[in-house]
């Protein structure tokens, strides 16, 4: 993933990083690197979150007010900054969540119809 | 809350700390996993990727970033301002004197054509009304019936205000001088927002009745100059031509009237204007426009809805008063085309001026990107590291942005001090003599916001180029091939001498607009104006001021002649009414001729001056036919005129008028010569039907003295101040000047246009010069060891003269083609402004490439001669 230029991981993940980000908290607070590690296990390794993303989106997220931060002592005595999913996060989670159906859906319709149509 | 500047530092030490986590937890990850501690940690690193490319763009998800941005910016643009001081130098005075040149302009603009009155409010309300004759535009003004049957018919205009400028002898105790007023209606001061710090305006019933209220508003500089700031003067007496004025008021400071070119020095009400204007009592007499009014529009009135409404007024008054007001309409102009004042002369001006500083600038922000581009060269390498440590493309392009921007900055700031310093110049380029000149910029928040404007614009011009050449930087290349010396130095050099080119052909087009003006104003000047030029002084003696009644100025004249014809060395002298192309206009009157029958929509009204005995022999005017003015034809006499060529082609085709009638104002005159077609108003005027008429049968007792003598104005000054005083010691005359003066000063348009252009022109040249000098003298020091290699291998100093000067008259000469396609292009937007010239006239593009080529070569010499002194030796090791 070194290799990657910054516009093509741009072009990746913006707009989707949120959505991936806001999900993973869904199941409770977690600080960056957590975060990262679990989109990467849930993915089943194929999507690789590139840290120069995840902090701006995490600062950005925060201020926006979708999610909360503190510090924290982790369980190896690390202090570390925890992030939590805040009401207006969940709200828009639920939004962002929607639209990202309509357009999984919308895609797959898409890819569908030549083999309808030749049925 | 705290302070941004610590909150921020706070979230600073955080996000370090954050990031610190993050790494050592990947790095415990990894080991537990099974990594190596050593192989763990870099590979968490490598993973984590640019740290302070994170950092950069988390903060800039923080917001605010920005401005914190700028301020970075600025500072460092500061240190690097500071680091070149050379070079910063030069920019900013290339700058200052761009940008300098500019807000002058736009003060003179503001101060002469949008804002002209200081002191008066809403100026963009104030609008001009003049008089038009069959729908053409001219001088004329509008007479006070007429004008006070508008002021009571017009719905679109708040007030009418009345102003006429005269001169009048103001005498203070022993002191007399003569001073320009203005002959005003009573709402004047009110109208216009202007009040008296002392005393009050004018009265309603003060603008009525025939010499019914000696009253006057003096200025704030009369006060302060001749009565020394007096706290009293409120109701003591002023001679103004000899008659006493009671003070009723003082303007305001800065209040100067509302004349263009002139600062009024006292003002009286309308029904004073018999004391002040030659011609008698006007006021009740509907054919004498003398009136030069401006109107107050109404607030959300147009101009358009303004001249509409007047332009029926003035209809249904020709309908009602045809002998006088047969087609005569009214215009209104905005303030900035005023056609009576000094406005119209300097408006055209003042647009080429813009056009020209433009074209200043221009030059001068390529003299700066060129500078720019050469330190880009030199900070190449600070640039390519900061762009391998992670500095995105944009964050360069907007501290080379700044960078720029305080440079120009300064350059404003300087340039607003040069614009103050020449807030007057104008006034030094306007020849104009006794009279208190006014012509000053204004510098108000409009003209600083402009410099403003001009300060971004440039430095997107010459901050933008040096800005996409760092764009464009390869650091691994760069950084590789760094060692090897000038490496992507070509393109540079290509770019610099492109903007050189430019700054080429801007300047030749300049230098010849400069040309073609300067050589109308020649043409001006050697212009047969159709009388003699050469052994005529002239002066005027102002017997109106002096309070004379008409016997005793028209016995005084008499006498007074008789004096200067017995002075030594005078061959003749004549009076005539008004002075051949001076400001004020010659009397007109409509005219009558047995047999000539004028076409329908015409009332014939012709102009005509009153002049003495002698008046053609003196100024030199051929008499075609018939005889001149005797001594015989004073008021026991039958009444006569000379008319001129063009008018008796007019009036009398195919036959001589000499011995028929011309009916004047209805009363009959005996035509008893012809006199060739000369120049009244202006030396550029088209020739026109003009006749004259006995001062003695017309007295009028303004005027202009002329002297036909081989003496020049120095002795004659002291012979006719003696010849004055021994015939009435209470008399004053002008300065004695001579014809050609006279002649040459009605240019006065195209002098301050010429002044103007030259000025500019020469600051083109010079910083045109300078460019190409930088450019020389850079490619001369990047080719050191070639021209070493050159010169080991058996070249001449004279082989790397030519070598360095066919570079650059190679850009010279390619910038002067480009310059003469643009310029034959350009010039014909100035043919208005030229007289007898043709926009494509080949000696003036001759003259100004010759000026370039000149000023070029200057410019190689210096880099030409380093080349030619160079040591191979030393150069080849270097």
């Amino acid at each position: 993933m070194a290799e990657k230029t910054p516009a093509s991981r741009l072009d990746l993940l913006q707009g989707t990083l949120d959505l991936l980000v806001l999900q993973t908290l869904r199941w409770g607070p977690r600080h960056g690197y957590g975060i990262a590690q679990m989109i990467r296990s849930g993915s089943r390794d194929v999507l690789q979150v590139d840290t120069g993303s995840l902090y701006p989106a995490l600062h950005r997220l925060e201020r926006q007010g979708a999610i909360s931060a503190d510090w924290e002592t982790s369980e190896n005595n690390q202090r570390v900054r925890v992030y939590r999913l805040t009401a207006a996060g969940r709200k828009q989670l639920a939004a962002e969540r929607s639209r990202w159906d309509q357009l999984a859906e919308a895609i797959a319709g898409v890819m569908r119809k030549p083999s309808e149509s030749e049925s | 809350m705290k302070p941004p500047g610590r909150r921020r530092a706070r979230r600073e030490r955080e996000l370090d700390e954050e990031l610190q986590a993050h790494l050592r937890i990947a790095i415990a990850e990894r080991v537990a996993g099974g990594e190596s501690p050593e192989n763990a940690a870099a590979n968490a690193r490598r993973e984590l990727g640019n740290l302070a490319r994170v950092r950069e763009e988390t903060r800039e998800a923080w917001g605010g970033v920005a401005v914190e941005r700028f301020g970075q910016d600025l500072r460092f643009g500061l240190r690097i301002l500071r680091r070149s001081p050379g070079v910063s130098g030069i920019a900013i005075l290339c700058l200052t004197v761009g940008i300098g040149a500019n807000a002058a302009v736009f003060s003179w603009i503001e101060g002469i054509l949008f804002r002209p009155f200081p002191g008066v409010a809403h100026q963009e309300r104030l609008a001009a009304l003049a008089g038009t004759m069959r729908g053409q535009p001219g001088h004329e003004g509008v007479s006070w019936p007429d004008f006070a049957d508008l002021r009571k018919s017009c719905r679109t205009i708040d007030a009418f205000i009345a102003d006429r400028i005269m001169g009048a002898t103001l005498s203070i105790g022993e002191r007399a001088e003569r001073a320009p007023g203005s002959i005003v209606s009573a709402n004047y001061f009110e109208a216009l927002g202007v009040r008296p710090v002392l005393g009050r305006g004018f009265r309603p019933e003060e603008e009525t009745g025939r010499n019914a209220h000696p009253v006057t508003v003096i200025s704030w500089r009369t006060w302060k100059e001749r009565y020394k700031g007096d706290p009293a003067i409120i109701g003591k007496i002023q001679r103004l031509n000899g008659a006493p004025f009671t003070i009723v008021g003082v303007a305001p400071e800065g209040f100067d009237g509302t004349f263009v070119g002139y600062a009024m020095r006292f003002f009286v009400p309308m029904s004073m204007e018999e004391k002040f204007e030659p011609g008698g009592w006007k006021l009740e007499d509907r054919g004498a426009r003398f009136i030069e009014p401006f109107v107050r529009v109404r607030a959300g009135v147009t101009l358009a809805q303004a001249q509409a409404e007047i332009s029926a007024v003035a209809r249904r008054l020709e309908a009602m008063y045809p002998d006088t007001n047969r087609g005569h309409g009214l215009r209104v102009y905005p303030l900035r085309l005023t056609p009576f004042n000094g406005a119209a002369e300097l408006g055209p001006t003042l647009g080429i001026a813009l056009a020209v500083v433009a074209a200043v600038l221009l030059i001068a922000c390529a003299n700066v990107g060129n500078l720019l581009l050469v330190r880009s060269f030199g900070r190449r390498h600070e640039m390519t590291v900061r762009l391998a440590i992670g500095a995105g493309r944009g964050r360069l392009f907007a501290q080379l942005l700044t960078e720029g921007l305080v440079l120009s900055a300064l350059g404003a700031a300087g340039g607003l001090v040069v614009a103050r310093l020449c807030r007057g110049a104008l006034a030094l380029f306007y020849p104009a003599r006794g009279t208190a000149i006014r012509l000053a910029g204004e510098i108000d928040w409009r003209v600083v916001a402009g410099a403003a404007v001009v300060c971004l614009v440039s430095t997107l011009l010459f901050g933008l180029v040096p800005a996409l050449q760092a764009g464009r930087v390869d650091p691994a290349a760069v950084l590789k091939t760094e060692a090897a010396g000038v490496v992507g130095g070509h393109r540079k050099a290509w770019v610099r001498s492109l903007l050189v080119l430019v700054q080429v052909a801007l300047c030749f087009v300049l230098l010849v607009g400069t040309g073609l003006v300067w050589r109308s104003l020649e043409r001006i000047r050697r212009l047969n104006p159709g009388f003699s030029t050469r052994g005529v002084l002239v002066t005027a003696v102002d017997m109106l001021g002096a309070g004379y009644d008409a016997d005793h100025a028209k016995s005084i004249e008499t006498a007074l002649l008789d004096r200067v014809r017995s002075l030594p060395g005078v061959e003749s002298a004549a009076f005539a009414r008004v002075m051949p192309l001076s400001l004020r206009p010659p009397s007109s009157g409509p005219v009558a001729v047995p047999g000539y029958v004028p076409p329908p929509d015409e009332q014939p009204i012709v102009q005509y001056v009153e002049v003495s005995p002698d008046y053609f022999s003196t100024t030199g005017i051929p008499l075609l036919s018939g005889r001149e003015f005797a001594r015989a034809d004073d008021g026991d006499g039958e009444r006569v005129a000379v008319v001129n060529d063009t008018m008796a082609a007019k009036f009398w085709p195919g036959r001589s008028p000499v011995g028929e009638t011309l009916v004047l104002k209805g009363r009959p005159l005996r035509v008893v010569g012809v006199a060739r077609t000369s120049k009244y108003q202006a030396v550029s005027e088209a020739p026109k039907p003009f006749f004259y008429v006995p001062l003695a049968q017309n007295f009028a007792p303004t005027t202009a003295l002329f002297m036909r003598t081989s003496l020049g104005p120095a002795e004659m000054t002291a012979a006719f101040g003696a010849a004055l005083r021994s015939v009435d010691p209470n008399l004053a005359h002008f300065e004695v000047t001579t014809m050609r003066r006279q002649v040459e000063d009605s240019a006065r348009g195209e002098q301050v246009a010429v002044a103007v252009l030259e000025i500019f022109g020469g600051l083109a040249l010079l910083l045109a010069a300078i460019g190409l000098y930088g450019v020389l003298s850079y490619a001369v020091s990047q080719r050191m060891h070639e021209m070493g290699l050159r010169m080991a291998l058996g070249a001449t100093g004279r082989d790397l003269l030519r070598l360095v000067a066919s570079q650059g008259m190679a850009l010279t000469g390619a910038g002067i083609a480009a310059g003469l396609a643009a310029a034959l292009l350009l010039t014909r937007l100035i043919q208005n402004l030229l007289f007898g010239v043709s926009p494509r006239d080949p000696a003036v593009f001759g003259s100004s490439a010759a000026v370039l080529v000149a000023a070029a070569l200057a410019a190689c010499a210096l880099p030409a001669w380093r080349a030619v002194r160079l040591d191979p030796w030393k150069a080849l090791r270097e």
